[in-house]
């Protein structure tokens, strides 16, 4: 039936080739319109092209005021005192960076266990519904994720697991002064851990992909060698995918920087420096989220736009970075093939 | 073939047979294989412990709020008083759609301009870098971005600014799926269609559009049930309000800002009803991520 229908458009379209060399009428018809339709899907190409500068330009307008009045000490300065308009971005950037840290040494090596066990110990018919289970944890919103922090996991996590580890930690000499303060059940370990299970699907994704790019041949000489599974995955699967998997840790990285409703529940918003880890504290993104509605007078607006701003430029530097990462390694893999 | 393993391995195992059980160094890497592949299913156990937890303690909380009829004809109430999330969940359902009307389009068009024009490109290739930093970009500088270029301009917060928002974040997206799926379709199908004299704005929207017409809507589909739950992006932007609007030049209530504001009060009413909010948006995302994938692995 379809070849039909194109054969009887062809024909009229026939009689147009035949007439094009007394040069009556063009080869197309309508030649316009392949132009016109190019350059409609370039102008939108172009648009989302330009989005990402876009969104810079207007946070950097936005905060003018606080660029030109503090310059880069904002950057270190722990001010936040809306009644003096004295604004600096130090408590937000330290919180935002402790978390993410904390986010990251649990979550990434639990990704790749899971990223192990899913491409060499799962059984096939396991592997699809496990990995489908481990990505819909990054389905669920993240407002979710804070109100079960706040109602379910910070009662648990302040009765039960942060006295235990205020008594055993931080007892420690000089490390323990991390661990030292109240159960508050609260604070940035907990947005922390929090965090990490959020960015767990993302890395383990990248890392479970990486992993099935191993050429198999390398691996199975492994095996013949005697290597055991482990061996394998320590000595040649993750030599041959590091710069995927480096890649991998970025971009999860990148999701807990910018995090906002998980963290803004269970973090504490409290504008105030604190060398331990219980202590509440404020993230970027949660400062955002809690005052910008609320606030009042330029400085104040400009000071928040500038928060913004850094939360933007820090978050498109490390994704960037894990874009090129895993960039080079697809490269990498088309040179071999 | 046993003697070349042998002889390999003698060499590095001085000359103990490598895989005779026997033979401590080869106990000992059996035992560290399997106590590291053991933390591995750990690890797994982990993650899946803290999915089955969040489910079940939301099924459990929202299970009695999302039986209670009232929630879905009633208005979100003031403190104290008995409610339902009406205005709530049609304004997440008018916003969700709005975003998805603006930011399909677009995602659509520039994901054709991706695979089918610009391919290798300096503009494609650009394109497609910028627009995965997007991806992952956090969704409350988006809310800051149309805060400033549009809800400080006009004024006022309205669910427009919401809608555009969420449509920025539908953007990316599409626009990865879109180009994605298009360059899955074969050359052959294309080199047909022009050499059948098909210009080449109809070989896009008849031929290949239509072979990768499942893939592109599981990107819609994604796009979709992302957005369904975001909350930073409408902070700033649509608001919230009280009672039932249908202007899209005011400030809308959703879903999203309902649960933190009522989550983040003193108020056992408001606790239950964002429980209920909560469970509701949570099944509506993975249903669609189910659909998502069902419908994506038809297409394979």
């Amino acid at each position: 039936m379809t070849t039909a229908t194109l054969n009887g458009s062809n024909s009229a379209e026939g009689a147009d080739v035949i007439s094009e060399p007394q040069g009556r009428r063009p080869l197309r018809s309508a030649p316009w319109k392949d132009t016109a339709f190019e350059w409609l899907t370039r102008f939108f190409a172009f648009l989302v092209f330009s989005l990402l500068a876009a969104i810079l330009v207007s946070l950097a307008i936005g905060s003018q005021l606080t660029l030109e009045k503090y310059g880069f000490s904002f950057l270190w300065s722990s001010d936040w005192n809306p009644v003096t308009e004295q604004f600096g971005a130090l408590v937000p950037i330290f919180g935002t960076i402790v978390t993410s840290i904390i986010a990251m040494l649990i979550g990434v090596p639990v990704s790749f266990g899971i990223a192990l066990f899913l491409t060499e110990l799962s059984p096939p018919w396991l592997k699809r519904p496990l990995g489908t289970a481990i990505e819909l944890l990054a389905a669920i919103p993240s407002i979710i994720y804070g109100m079960w922090g706040l109602f379910v996991f910070v009662p648990i996590f302040q009765t039960s697991i942060q006295p235990r580890i205020i008594d055993s930690l931080g007892a420690i000499p000089l490390f323990g002064g991390l661990f030292a303060g109240p159960p508050l059940g609260i604070g940035m370990l907990t947005a922390g851990v929090i965090l990490s299970i959020m960015v767990i699907p993302f890395i383990t994704a990248v890392m479970r992909d990486v992993f099935e790019l191993v050429p198999p041949l390398l691996k199975e000489s492994a095996y013949g060698l005697g290597a055991t599974t482990w061996e394998v995955v320590w000595r040649v699967v993750l030599p041959y995918t590091k710069v995927g998997v480096i890649g991998g840790i970025m971009l999860g990285l990148g999701r807990a920087l910018g995090e906002t409703m998980a963290v803004t529940f269970v973090i504490g918003n409290a504008h105030r420096l604190a060398a331990s880890l219980m202590a509440p504290g404020n993230s970027i993104a949660s400062a955002l989220a809690n005052e910008f509605t609320e606030a009042v007078g330029d400085v104040y607006f400009s000071a928040l736009y500038e928060l913004g701003l850094i939360l933007f430029l820090i978050t498109t530097i490390v994704l960037g970075l894990s874009k090129l990462l895993l960039m080079r390694l697809a490269k990498g893999e088309g040179a071999q093939t | 073939m046993s003697d070349a393993v042998n002889s390999a391995a003698a060499a590095a195992g001085g000359g103990a047979n490598p895989i005779d059980p026997a033979n401590p160094l080869y106990r000992s890497r059996r035992r560290l294989n399997f106590i590291l592949l053991a933390v591995s299913a750990l690890a797994l156990a982990f993650g899946l412990f803290w999915l089955v937890w969040i489910l079940g303690v939301l099924l459990y909380e929202g299970g009695t709020a999302l039986a209670r009829a009232s929630l879905y004809y009633q208005m979100t109430p003031p403190p104290g008083g008995d409610g339902g999330l009406a205005n709530a969940i049609a304004g997440s359902f008018v916003m969700v759609s709005m975003g998805t009307l603006i930011g399909t389009p677009v995602g659509i068009l520039a994901g054709t301009y991706l695979a089918e024009f610009g391919r290798n490109g300096w503009l494609a290739g650009a394109t497609r870098f910028l627009n995965d930093v997007l991806l992952s970009a956090p969704s409350i500088v988006m809310g800051l971005f149309v805060y400033s270029v549009y809800v400080a301009q006009v004024g006022h917060f309205s669910a427009w600014a919401g809608s555009i928002s969420l449509g920025l974040l539908v953007i990316p997206v599409v626009v990865r799926t879109t180009d994605d799926m298009l360059k899955l379709v074969p050359n052959t199908l294309r080199e047909a269609a022009v050499a059948l004299g098909c210009p080449a704005w109809k070989m896009v929207t008849g031929v290949t559009y239509r072979a990768a017409r499942t893939g592109i809507l599981t990107g819609i589909l994604l796009a979709v049930a992302r957005i369904s739950g975001e909350t930073a992006p409408l902070l700033f932007t649509a608001l919230n309000n009280q009672f039932w609007t249908t202007d899209l030049n005011a400030p809308m209530s959703n879903l999203p800002v309902v649960i933190f504001q009522f989550a983040m009060s003193p108020y056992e009413d408001w606790h239950r009803l964002a429980w209920g909010g909560a469970a509701l948006i949570t099944i509506a995302v993975l249903l669609l991520n189910i659909l998502a994938r069902a419908l994506f692995r038809k297409s394979d």
